[in-house]
């Protein structure tokens, strides 16, 4: 309890060290100055969504495989996460384009495929939410899951092929790129705290989940033991009629 | 028995079952073609502006009316449980998966030979010396959609909602498809069409990856 | 071909539906499966008939002394309980829109036999349906479709037979011919699982009564006793 008090202090602390970052200690963007500073949150949230579908996609292979509940639960967790990361990329992309280009959207294939992303693992929650039995749920949720994930690098491969309007990437590929190396520092405390909040959130949500399964476990026990104990006694009122 | 034989006799089952009644391809190929129309009072287009666009609104249509031609494909199965007798058979789960996949790509296919011909007349669409090409577009294309569809069509039949779910399921997948076949269904209908072999090699790849998942993860998706 | 339940639970969420089965059923026995709704009948089954896994616990096929010398291909090695066991389920298992021929057609092939023209008409006629072999399914009444659901199950010529309320919906006709034909099988050696929860003549030819409740058994009349108490117990027909 007590070291969980410790991490989630310390990692709140990381997150406001981060912002102060992030906000003051960068240096200025030459052409985008202040609003390019999204960036540093920005990219991190989709690192963090990145971690956590694939956290996912182990997930659901490995309920398939073992049949235990604590990878639905996994599953489950990871994409609850992944979703909100992802949340959080799509409002900061907005915000970010606004000033910079003019407008809120534009339908170019990154932000296209990042989009379809969102629905698809939201599909996932809407799906668990429509199937009742439990063990259907999982598995089919994982099965959901696993074709999901195998759509990431299609999505984004037909992106690559198509045009698209996002500058060139500023870290890695492309002509020209390249980062001031204070920028570069930033953006790691940056992408270091924000991928802490959601391994937080991810655990947090996790342990919630099997606490959910365990509660069902109990229901069950107490049910069989109860109808256990009423067929016993009805067996007894048999006999002593007869 | 192998597998193959097994999904023939099940694809034959499948075949009989529609052609007795022809309904859901005929809902099909109707609704397609209304999905073609509307387009039409959305925008009134010139001829390039019908080459530009024509693809995409024809693959639309398609996407639309297949997820809603897939949902029957096993919750026709749930009237008397006749998928349990077919689990119960000494053939393997991939069979029964496969004699549907192949059912679904036949009635696909045969929605589609009728309307591409409406289409290109309706839009002013000349198929002249592209016929063979696309027709290998939309045979990669409909692969595509029928093998996630039918899985899915698996997966939806156990949810409550499930005519609105499929769709909701198979359409963000195939997006990659949607793209793939469009740019090589424009790449066709260009002044000098070409066949784009990067798109195309895209859907051979998408049908590729899907159908092994499939394979896989049959097991799976039919068991109780 | 001899079953064998070992341990068997099988949950759903958290509901249990069967706690804890063991039971050997040898080659040849017919067992009674009795119990209220709600018991684990259709369940254990179910399980039997390979359509569910249990949550735990095993089941296991014992072929009978001269079954194994029936030739078995190598590639029907990984399906042979498969082959030999059939079901009558509590829905019928029939394609609605498919004739009767061509339903039992479909099973024949599904289950590699030969000669399915011939093997097909002959069951038809078996079953009092050849008149109506051209008819769609759906236009059957419930008694005729019960017994072609019956006479698809016994196509395959399966050594263990599975009955889930075989009786539900047969006339008095059907009845005859269902009860005939269960002492025909029981002659030649078909193990027999038949649930039921109320009294019919086919259960005069059970050699064992099992009766199950709240998902395990009660009682058990064993391979060498009697069923007739506990068969006497059920009431009778409506």
């Amino acid at each position: 309890m007590k070291a969980r008090l410790g991490i989630t202090i310390v990692i709140a602390a990381l997150i406001f060290l981060a912002g102060y970052a992030a906000l003051f200690v960068a240096p200025d963007e030459k052409t985008m100055h202040a609003v390019q500073r999204i960036f540093y949150f920005h990219l991190p949230s989709w690192i963090a969504m990145f971690s956590a579908l694939c956290v996912v996609f182990y997930a659901n292979i490995a309920y398939l495989i073992t049949r235990k509940r604590k990878f639905d639960a996994l599953g489950v967790a990871g994409v609850e996460v992944g979703v909100m990361c992802c949340t959080i990329g799509l409002i900061t992309g907005p915000l970010w384009a606004r000033p910079v280009w003019g407008i809120w959207w534009t339908w170019d294939a990154r932000l296209t495929t990042t989009f379809i992303l969102w629905i698809l693992y939201i599909s996932y929650l809407l799906l668990r939410g429509l199937l009742e039995d439990p063990e259907k749920k999982a598995s089919l949720s994982a099965i959901f899951g696993i074709f999901a994930f195998l759509d990431v690098p299609l999505v984004y491969l037909s992106n690559r092929l198509w045009r698209t309007q996002h500058p060139q990437p500023v870290i890695a590929g492309g002509n020209g790129s390249g980062l001031d190396p204070l920028m570069g520092k930033v953006l790691l405390l940056c992408v270091i705290a924000v991928f802490c909040v959601m391994v937080l959130v991810f655990i947090d949500r996790y342990r919630l989940e099997l606490l959910r399964n365990e509660c069902d476990e109990l229901r069950f026990e107490i049910e069989s033991r109860s109808a256990q104990a009423s067929s016993l006694a009805a067996s007894f009122a048999g006999e002593v009629n007869e | 028995m192998t597998t193959a034989r097994a999904a023939g006799i099940l694809l034959g089952k499948e075949l009989r079952l529609e052609f007795r009644s022809r309904e859901l391809l005929s809902a099909t190929i109707i609704f397609a073609l209304v999905v073609v129309v509307l387009f039409s009072f959305a925008f009134d287009p010139t001829a390039a502006e019908s080459r530009r666009y024509g693809p995409g609104l024809l693959w639309i249509a398609f996407l639309f009316a297949g997820s809603l031609m897939l949902n029957p494909s096993f919750s026709r199965e749930q009237a008397n449980e006749t998928l349990d007798a077919l689990r119960m058979a000494p053939i393997s789960p991939f069979a029964i998966l496969l004699g549907k996949m192949l059912a679904n790509f036949i009635f696909m296919s045969i929605a589609e030979l009728v309307l591409v011909p409406i289409f290109a007349v309706l839009y002013n669409i000349s198929l002249a010396g592209i016929v063979w090409r696309l027709v290998l577009v939309l045979m990669l294309g409909t692969t595509g959609l029928t093998v996630t569809g039918t899985v899915f069509s698996a997966v939806s039949a156990h949810a409550r909602m499930r005519e609105l779910l499929l769709p909701l399921l198979l359409l963000p997948i195939l997006t990659p498809l949607l793209i793939a076949s469009v740019e090589s269904t424009a790449s066709l209908f260009q002044e000098q069409p070409a066949l784009d072999r990067t798109w195309v090699a895209f859907l051979a790849g998408f049908d590729i990856v899907f159908m092994t998942a499939a394979w896989l993860l049959c097991d799976y998706l039919l068991e109780e | 071909m001899g079953i064998s339940f070992q341990s068997i639970e099988k949950r759903f969420g958290s509901l249990a539906a069967l706690r804890g089965i063991s039971l050997e059923v040898q080659p040849g026995e017919f067992v009674a499966l009795l119990g209220h709704n709600g018991a684990g009948k259709t369940t254990l089954l179910r399980i039997a008939a390979l359509l569910m896994n249990p949550s735990r616990g095993s089941v296991q096929f014992v072929a009978a002394a001269k079954e194994s010398s029936r030739p078995v291909s190598a590639q029907d090695g990984e399906f042979k309980p498969k082959h030999a066991i059939g079901m009558v389920a509590h829905s019928t298992l029939l394609y609605d829109e498919l004739t009767a021929a061509e339903n039992l057609s479909l099973f024949a092939k599904l289950y590699a036999l030969g000669d399915v023209v011939n093997r097909v008409a002959a069951s038809l006629a078996d079953c009092g349906l050849e008149s109506r072999a051209g008819s769609l399914v759906r236009t059957f009444s419930r008694g005729m479709r019960q017994r072609l659901a019956i006479a698809r199950a016994l196509l395959h010529g399966p050594a263990l037979l599975l009955l889930d309320e075989p009786a539900a919906g047969l006339d008095r006709q059907g009845l005859e011919w269902f009860s005939a034909k269960l002492a025909a099988l029981k002659q030649a050696g078909c193990t027999i699982l038949m649930s039921t929860h109320a009294r019919n003549e086919s259960l005069d030819l059970a050699t064992r009564a099992v009766a199950l409740a709240g998902g395990s058994v009660q009682h058990d009349s064993g391979t060498a006793g009697d069923p007739r108490p506990l068969l006497a117990a059920l009431r009778a027909e409506p």
